[in-house]
């Protein structure tokens, strides 16, 4: 389980988040939608303990464990994961050498590439990460690595944006993967937490809860397929007047 | 040890330049050196040299105890060449001096890659020479395995003088690998090193050095390669072991249509190194390609990262890739990539960065698990692997073999 618990978050001297609070349960999928600078990055990024997002007040409680003061790197190896929107190029670091990271000493050249060939990836092993890489491409690059990691608890910054259609549907399927769908909720290992500009994802995953974030606040939580017909319906400024809301 | 001719317009140019400093790099005062050295017996089997200097001679890729997979080996300890040998018949190898008593046409060579009056160091060369290697490919004999060659300094405050001279004749190839490196007393000492490469039409000359000085010596290299129609020179060269001052900026010149030239070059300068280097390509011939690549790190010392490329001849095309990395504070990077053009219709660029390693890079990596320690050492590992194509792959995994031993010591 993730427990956010009254999360504050700032940036330099600047507070993103204000008193953001959630939970996911072992199994659950859960999807954060926002307008741009919201602050749903923000949230991902401090969760995942990047030092540049500094956590003034509150929690976060994974698998039991509060891990507000793990590091960046402690926390990855705990289990939580992250693809990010725009990652960077690490010139001289190919590909392979990523994933293999990912692995954590399950050295397996095999893995890496089955992981490869199910991602579409195979030709870009040897290639440096993300270097000349299309938008589909750096997010099925994403997706190897975490399919690599198999973290707990997966963050996904916006998977799907950049993709076309095809490639939409591709990820659709790692994120399926990775997030066990096919397994019964109780079975399954992981957690995930997908934000989402255009819903598209929600067509292949198996979210049940979706939650609007507005100026670094949780604006309201429900139905995430409920929300983003509203969303497409009035806009974001509709959200504070959210019908399901709750309270922690 | 073997004394080589010279002529005396040779002579007479070396003494006019006796006192004309380097164009670039720190001036080296040749008085406080020690010219002569004691002559030291010829050994026919390497394998009794001392183990202290096998091991030197090793760490920068230099193998004597098996030599079956070398096609030749030249060893120079000091200013005597304590051993020659080949393995296969198109290819010789043997002092330079001992070439230019057997072959009147190798003089023929001799300066005409580099000249006698580039500097006083070129002009000390000649005056109190002594030797160097002669590698020769004959026409279309391609080698199976590389020509190994070391050049070992060991006596303290020696001037190690040498003059190599290197022809692939046409439709050749030809691997070398050139080992030089000190005994491990951390002694005080000058190598000044003449390489002129002569690649005829059709011939392929890989060139991979290693340097492995110490803190405490001072290394003048001047390089040269003349290259044929469709001949191809690459050149490798790789400093990841602290040296007091280097300073080198190797020329070729593509003399023939279609010859190619690529330079890869990877330093590492530890805190009191002084590294100046450079890649030169002239292109004068119709469709001449070069490709310079280098990449500098500093751990405290300060590098200047050379690279040239003229055009002056018609599709000709080059491209220079310049990146320094500054791992630690004190260190610093100067990037001096020039393109030259003369004409039109050549295709000449470059790209150059120095700076240290992105901290969000380094965040990327510690997100899938990577310590920080780690994820700089993934970084600085990539950084100077460089992707090194045409050589063979069994030099090529020595290379890397060389590198990764290296690495160890500069995390």
């Amino acid at each position: 389980m993730l427990e956010i618990k009254h999360l504050t978050v700032a940036v330099e001297d600047r507070e993103i988040l204000h008193d953001v609070s959630l939970t996911i349960s072992m199994g659950e999928t859960h999807v954060l939608f926002g307008p741009n600078g919201s602050g749903k990055t923000t949230l991902l990024a401090a969760i995942m303990g990047f030092p540049k997002y500094r956590l003034t007040s509150g929690s976060i409680t994974f698998r039991g464990k509060d891990i507000t003061r793990l590091s960046l790197d402690e926390r990855a190896r705990l289990g939580i994961g992250m693809s990010f929107q725009r990652p960077p190029v690490v010139r001289g670091v190919k590909t392979r050498d990523m994933v293999t990271a990912c692995l954590r000493g399950r050295r397996d050249g095999k893995i890496v590439n089955e992981l490869a060939a199910k991602t579409d990836l195979t030709d870009f092993l040897d290639r440096e990460i993300n270097y000349g890489f299309s938008g589909g491409e750096i997010k099925r690059s994403e997706m190897m690595q975490l399919l690599a990691q198999k973290p707990e608890l997966a963050l996904l910054d916006e998977p799907e944006s950049g993709v076309d259609l095809e490639n939409i549907a591709l990820i659709g399927e790692l994120i399926n993967e990775l997030l066990e769908k096919e397994c019964p909720i109780v079975d399954r290992k992981c957690m995930g937490l997908i934000i989402t500009h255009t819903g598209h994802i929600l067509d292949y995953v198996d979210a049940r809860t979706g939650y609007v974030m507005c100026d670094g606040r949780i604006g309201c939580e429900g139905d995430p397929h409920e929300i983003l017909k509203t969303i497409k319906q009035k806009g974001y400024g509709e959200c504070s007047r959210c019908l399901v809301r709750r309270i922690h | 040890m073997g004394e080589v001719k010279a002529s005396k317009t040779y002579r007479d140019r070396a003494k006019s330049a006796a006192g004309k400093p380097a164009a670039l790099g720190e001036d080296i005062d040749l008085s406080s050196y020690v010219s002569s050295a004691e002559e030291l017996p010829y050994q026919t089997d390497l394998s009794q040299l001392p183990a202290p200097a096998k091991e030197q001679m090793l760490g920068a890729g230099v193998m004597l105890d098996d030599l079956s997979q070398r096609s030749g080996t030249y060893i120079q300890m000091d200013n005597t060449p304590v051993h020659s040998s080949v393995r296969e018949e198109g290819v010789e190898v043997m002092p330079v001096s001992q070439a230019l008593e057997k072959y009147d046409w190798v003089a023929d060579y001799w300066w005409q890659a580099v000249a006698v009056d580039t500097d006083k160091y070129t002009a000390n060369i000649e005056l109190e020479q002594y030797d160097g290697y002669f590698i020769r490919t004959l026409p279309g004999y391609k080698t199976i395995f590389p020509v190994q060659a070391c050049l070992y300094l060991s006596q303290a405050q020696l001037k190690q003088n040498v003059h190599n001279i290197i022809i692939a004749e046409e439709g050749s190839e030809l691997h070398i690998i050139t080992g030089c490196t000190t005994a491990s007393g951390g002694e005080p000492g000058l190598h000044l090193g003449v390489s002129e490469f002569y690649i005829k039409k059709g011939a392929k000359v890989t060139f991979t050095m290693i340097h492995s000085w110490n803190p405490e010596v001072a290394v003048r290299p001047r390089t040269a390669a003349v290259v044929e129609e469709n001949g191809l020179f690459l050149s490798n060269y790789v400093l990841m072991k602290p040296v007091r001052s280097l300073q080198m900026y190797p020329t070729a010149r593509c003399v023939g249509e279609n010859a190619t030239v690529r330079y890869n070059s990877i330093l590492v300068a530890a805190s009191g190194s002084l590294l100046d280097v450079g890649s030169r390509a002239i292109l004068d011939a119709k469709g001449a390609r070069t490709e310079i690549i280098s990449r500098a790190i500093t751990t405290g010392g300060n590098i200047v990262a050379r690279g040239y490329i003229e055009g002056n001849a018609p599709e000709v095309k080059g491209h220079l890739e310049c990146r320094g990395l500054i791992l630690q504070g004190e260190g610093m990077i100067h990037a001096v990539p020039e393109l030259k053009g003369n004409l039109a219709g050549i295709d000449l660029s470059h790209e150059a960065a120095v700076g240290k390693i992105a901290e969000e890079e380094v965040e990327y990596l510690m997100s899938r698990g990577l310590s920080r320690t780690e994820a700089t050492a993934t970084i600085v590992r990539g950084f100077i692997r460089v992707d090194i194509g045409g050589l063979p792959p069994m030099l090529s995994t020595e290379l890397r073999r060389a590198i990764e031993a290296s690495e160890k010591e500069l995390m």
